[in-house]
Order: C-alpha cells, then sequence, then structure tokens
C-alpha cells in the first residue's frame, strides 16, 4: 500500500504488517528481509518507511500501572493520547510531550522525543525505567540503564533500528489539575527573546513562537510563551472538577491546499496578525490548547499542498545560539519562504547517543517542498554546520550523510552496538540508508 | 457489576467493542482459545476503565467443555456477544471433510452449543442479551466459500429461532450482518476500498444496535441493498456468473 508520514513527503509503496503480540513480530522477522517499525506516522520524513513495514498500531495495550510511584508499563504502539485520556482524570500527566499527542510510545523511545519542559526535565528516555525490545533475530531483551545498558540508550533515539519496542515502562508525573498556569511574554527582536527565554529558566514549560518573516530590527520578535502545572488554588471556578477538561471540536482541513494559498504575503500576513494579537498576560488554560494546539486541526499537514513538506529543525551549541539563529534567521527572512509555525526553545542537558536535543537553542520551521527550499535547506544545513548544531532525524526527510555525521559524533559508536544487537541487519528505514550507509 | 461475556474474543471486533460495553462500567468476560493474548487485553481494561476484566479459555468446537466454562463464570453475564468465526481454506474443505468440519462447527454447531446453556440460564432469569456475528455471506452460496457461508446461514436461522422463543422471556436476540471489515480474516485479499469497514466501526453498529434493541442489521448499513440487489438475481443467472 502507498504510504506516506506527516510531511507527505516521500510517498512509498510498502508491504504492512500489524502484529498484535511477540509471536507475530517473531514471524514477520523470520520471513522478511529488511523491515522498519512504524507507529501512527507523525514523524515528517522517511525515518519509519521502507518497503516492509511493522506497524505497532495493535500493539496498544496497558500493562501495568503502579499507583503509587506513577510507574506505567505498556506496549509500544500506546499513544499518548490514550494516556491522556486515561490517567489526567486521575492525576497523571506524561512526563515529557512533544507538540502532538497522536504519536505512539515507542515512536517517543525512538526519537527520543523533547517537549516544552526539556531544560529542567530532559527528554522522554529521561524517565523511561525499563524496555523489552524484539532483536532482528527474534529475540525479546528486557533492557534497562542497568541490564544491556547499551541497547538501552541505543535504543533511545535509535530511530527503530536496533529492534521492535514491544514494551516500555516510564514514569507518569503526578498533577493537581488539568490546569496550566500560562504566562505570556511578547518581544521585539531576537535577543530579547534569548534573554527573556534565559530569565524564565526556571518555568516548567518554556518555549517561543518566532516570527520568521519579520527582518532588520525586529528580526527574532516572539511571542514566549511560559506554563506551570496549576494548583487547586490558582484554577478558580473550575475547582469543582480539577482533573476534568472540556471536550474541544476539532476542525479538519478535508482537502489538499493548492500550492499557491501559501506564498510570502499570505505567510507574512499570518505572521503579523498572529504577533499582534499575543498581550503580554497571565492565563489559567487546560493542557489540550497549551500543549496540543494543533491537535485541533486534524489534517492539518495538507495545508501544505500535495508535494508536502518538512520541518527544518536544528540545535546550536549554547555558546554559538545567538549568532547562529541570527545567520538562520537572516537567510530565511531573505529568501522569503516564511514558514507558519517557527518555534524557538532553549534545551537543558541531555544524555544518549543520537538523541536529537544537546544544551543550546532549537529552532524549528516548517516549509513547503520545492526546488527553493530545498536549496534554501542546503544554505542552512552549512550555517548548523559551521556552528556545529544538528538537525533533528524525527522531521528530516532530505539530510544527507556528511550533514548527518558532522551533527551525530557518536554515529560510529550507534552502529557498533546495532551490529551486535542486529547481527543480521534487518532494521534499515530510506532515512538510515540515506545518512548512514 | 454486570458482565457482558465475549465468546471468540479474540476477533479483531472483539476489542473495540469492549471497549464500548468497559466505557458504560460493565465487567468483562473474554473467551477464547489464545489465552495470552486474551490476558493481556483484560489487564489493559482494567486499567484504562477501571472495571473487572477477566480472561478464559474457551475452544468453541470442544463442545464437551462449555458447560463447565459457563458454570465456571464467578457471576453469570448479562449479556453474550458471540464473535467466533473461521473462514477457512475453501478448496481444502471441499476434499477434507475434517476441514470442513472445523469450519462448521466454529461458526454453526460450536456456537450452538455454548449458546444453547447461555439461552437457558438467560431464559430463567428473564433478562440479558444475546449478540450472534454472522455474516452476508450467508444469505447466498458463492463457491469461494460456501461452506463458511453455509454455517453462517445456519447461524443466522438459529438466531432468528432462538430470538423467537426468547422474546417472551424479555431476553433480547441480535444478529449481526457484517460485510468486508478489515480483520486479519480478510488479510492479504483484496477488498474494495469504499464497502470494507474497520473493525471500530462494526463494533460501534453493534453497540448501538443492541442498545436500541433491534433485531437484525447490517453493517455497514448499505449492505442490505447490496444484498438485496445480490439475491434478486435469478440461481439461473448466477450460476453462470462465475463468482469469486
Amino acid at each position: 500500500m502507498k504510504l506516506k508520514n506527516w510531511g507527505n513527503y516521500p510517498i512509498v509503496d510498502a508491504e504492512v504488517f500489524r502484529p498484535s503480540s511477540a509471536l507475530e513480530i517473531e514471524k514477520i522477522l523470520h520471513t522478511s528481509q529488511e523491515l522498519i517499525p512504524r507507529g501512527l506516522g507523525r514523524s515528517y520524513g522517511d525515518s519509519s518507511l521502507n518497503s516492509v513495514i511493522v506497524s505497532t498500531e495493535k500493539l496498544n495495550r496497558f500493562c501495568s500501572f503502579d499507583e503509587k510511584t506513577g510507574l506505567l508499563t505498556c506496549e509500544s504502539g500506546v499513544s499518548l493520547a490514550e494516556i491522556l485520556d486515561t490517567f489526567v482524570s486521575k492525576g497523571w500527566f506524561l512526563p515529557v510531550t512533544p507538540g502532538t499527542k497522536f504519536v505512539t510510545v515507542g515512536g517517543a523511545i525512538a526519537a527520543d522525543v523533547h517537549g516544552k519542559n526539556h531544560h529542567v526535565a530532559g527528554s522522554f528516555s529521561q524517565h523511561l525505567a525499563s524496555m523489552k525490545v524484539i532483536l532482528g533475530n527474534g529475540t525479546s531483551v528486557h533492557c534497562s540503564r542497568e541490564i544491556h545498558p547499551e541497547l538501552f540508550w541505543a535504543t533511545c533515539g535509535g530511530m527503530g533500528l536496533t529492534g521492535i519496542i514491544h514494551e516500555a515502562s516510564f514514569y507518569l508525573l503526578p498533577i493537581e489539575t488539568a490546569y496550566i498556569r500560562q504566562r505570556i511574554i511578547k518581544t521585539k527582536n531576537l535577543s530579547e527573546t534569548i534573554a527573556v527565554i534565559e530569565e524564565n529558566k526556571h518555568w516548567t514549560y518554556s518555549v517561543a513562537w518566532i516570527d520568521c518573516l519579520s527582518q532588520n530590527e525586529s528580526m527574532g520578535r516572539s511571542a514566549v510563551i511560559l506554563g506551570e502545572h496549576a494548583v487547586k488554588s490558582e484554577i478558580g471556578y473550575r475547582y469543582r472538577n480539577p482533573l476534568l477538561i472540556d471536550k474541544k471540536k476539532t476542525i479538519s482541513i478535508p482537502f489538499y491546499f493548492p500550492g499557491f494559498v501559501l506564498n510570502r504575503r499570505t505567510v507574512q500576513l499570518f505572521n503579523e496578525i498572529r504577533y499582534k494579537i499575543y498581550r503580554n498576560h497571565d492565563t489559567i488554560v487546560d493542557y489540550e490548547p497549551f500543549f496540543y494546539p494543533l491537535d485541533a486541526v486534524q489534517h492539518w499537514n495538507r495545508m501544505y499542498g500535495k508535494r508536502g513538506f518538512t520541518q527544518y529543525q536544528c540545535v546550536l551549541p549554547k555558546e554559538t545560539s545567538e549568532q547562529g539563529l541570527t545567520a538562520l534567521l537572516q537567510k530565511i527572512s531573505a529568501s522569503g519562504e516564511g514558514s507558519f509555525l517557527a518555534v524557538l526553545k532553549l534545551f537543558g542537558k541531555q544524555e544518549g547517543i543520537l538523541s536529537f536535543p544537546k544544551e543550546g537553542f532549537t529552532l524549528a520551521l516548517d516549509f513547503p517542498i520545492n526546488s527553493k527550499t530545498m536549496n534554501l535547506f542546503i544554505e542552512l544545513d552549512e550555517i548548523v554546520k559551521k556552528f556545529e548544531g544538528r538537525l533533528y532525524l524525527a522531521k528530516d526527510s532530505r539530510m544527507n550523510k556528511e550533514m548527518f555525521t558532522s551533527g551525530y559524533r557518536n554515529v560510529t559508536d550507534f552502529l557498533e552496538i546495532k551490529h551486535y544487537y542486529d547481527s543480521g541487519s534487518k532494521f534499515h528505514s530510506l532515512q538510515s540508508k540515506r545518512v548512514m550507509e | 457489576m454486570k458482565y457482558i461475556l465475549f465468546i471468540g474474543a479474540g476477533s479483531d471486533i472483539g476489542r473495540p467493542l469492549s471497549f464500548l460495553y468497559a466505557k458504560q462500567g460493565y465487567g468483562i468476560y473474554l473467551a477464547s482459545r489464545n489465552i495470552d493474548k486474551l490476558q493481556r487485553d483484560a489487564a489493559d481494561l482494567v486499567i484504562r476503565f477501571g472495571i473487572e476484566a477477566k480472561a478464559y479459555y474457551l475452544d468453541v468446537t470442544d463442545i464437551s467443555t462449555h458447560g463447565g466454562f459457563y458454570q465456571s463464570l464467578p457471576e453469570k453475564p448479562l449479556g453474550v456477544i458471540c464473535l467466533a468465526g473461521l473462514l477457512g481454506d475453501q478448496s481444502i474443505a471441499e476434499r477434507d471433510f475434517t476441514v470442513a468440519s472445523q469450519i462448521l462447527a466454529t461458526n454453526f454447531s460450536g456456537c450452538v452449543s455454548i449458546l444453547n446453556i447461555v439461552a437457558a440460564d438467560l431464559e430463567k432469569r428473564r433478562e440479558g442479551f444475546i449478540v450472534g456475528v454472522s455474516s452476508v455471506a450467508g444469505e447466498r452460496g458463492r463457491k469461494s466459500n460456501y461452506i463458511y457461508a453455509a454455517a453462517k446461514a445456519g447461524f443466522t436461522t438459529y438466531l432468528s429461532g432462538l430470538r423467537n422463543r426468547l422474546h417472551l422471556s424479555r431476553v433480547h436476540v441480535l444478529t449481526v450482518h457484517p460485510g468486508f471489515i478489515r480483520t486479519k480474516m480478510i488479510e492479504g485479499k483484496s477488498t474494495p476500498h469504499m464497502i470494507t469497514a474497520s473493525p471500530e466501526t462494526v463494533a460501534r453498529d453493534i453497540f448501538h444496535a443492541q442498545e436500541m434493541k433491534k433485531d437484525f442489521i447490517y453493517s455497514k448499513w448499505f449492505w442490505r441493498y447490496i444484498m438485496m440487489a445480490f439475491k434478486m438475481i435469478p440461481e439461473s443467472v448466477v450460476k453462470k456468473l462465475n463468482l469469486q
């Protein structure tokens, strides 16, 4: 069947298996040459695409939950949305969540996802106690920081290349309410944005929406959005049901927008209006609009047209962040290839072998795929390389091997561990073939 | 807590349907041969919905165990949903009766055996419901699956008779005629995308029909008209059509 991920690019013809047990996975492994596991397909590019795909959509059972410690064990196909639906009402939240809840636990581990709290809570793997990984030869290996630590660390951020994650155990975060105390601070330019983010590092959640098309003295103007889990005394009339939130209506983009809808003018207008709408203020909002504003618009990826889009997400080391970000934003605003969604965030320290985050600023921008943006990416790559940054594999569909190895210095360690545990070399994605082989 | 018993719970419709009942606060008994899978499913139901859920080994074709199985349930169920089914390999079943009888037993005689026991209990208690999942295939034989279809035809007729009998005892019997469903039963076969339903859709249809106390439904609804048209073609024509 024809298959693509969130960016609608590339599209592949793949044979898809949907096992519902370890036994069924084993059978598939014995009959297939090479394959890659896939969750809900929310990575943007080709990380989870290949000619044979093992979908984890039917591996979505909760296995156990410890109400004292918050340790949840579930199968890898469980989505973060299912976890929220089940556990928020019981007073638990995800320790780390990306900008969409429609990702699976397996995908969150494989991409070692980060959230708005990375600077205090680290990435998803930091909260992971252990997991069961099914290797290429069909054996299931229980691994953690103590048992098979190499496999554990290579699987966190390992993009599904070490084996198929079958089960994972991780700690949920206790919460008093389902609400967030939110503060918005508007900034006038990049250095002010960076300063405000740095000053507010003590906030658990922090992210900046950045107007990537504004130029000159207002380049890098942003709305810095800060958040903290609200306690009962802060939420006023909602007190009766502090863990309950209203069901939201979602809208759906019914078809692919034609290419001309997104042009310099419309994107500039959108960014302008959005910046004007933001006000400096403090409010209480529930967790959905705070963490998942885009989940309210189903199929929003169709706005970028049939040819698809990608997200250019890079991280730059802290010391050179401001300089590097300035160079990147100059290049982008000059090109006029603006993006509806541009996000800036400060990462904290990070463990791991292939995990994307490292201490410094990360910038993420969506771009439609066309020849102009492809050329822009190559120019941006040069800047990222120069400032010793790297790109996020989960968002990528086009970086080359050189760009990858320059950013991910541990790749040889990773491949060594992969060869040991995946000696039959079963696990490959189109992306891994492009950047690692 | 009132319980719903799922027979053939390993079916792809079983899990989404059990979610709908668990959400209403019913306890769930899951029964089928694949006990490992059912135990995982039961643990999932307990965590997700905070209800009681238990898994039982049950071979629908092993008729001698049925009485003991039903006796062993800690609390007798309010509703019983029979999802057991086996498409089997028609081409082998045509020549090998052991294969044919396996198909007949899973789709028909085994279901009759367990539902007889259930019906007697519900009739005595004067409450509850039985849902039997048959198939549109049972409405007209085709050369590619007529042994399966014949068993389903028998099951449909059994259910309609049972409905007649239990009506007086206020026990509701629902017959479900699903068309193509995206399940492991048809994995690898190409079915027309437009008329192939997801297991979740069929589960929702079954749940609503049971709540509305309907006697008979197609899922999805348009199969009523597809089958109506198909049954109107005279046999003398159908035999020449070489239908798969």
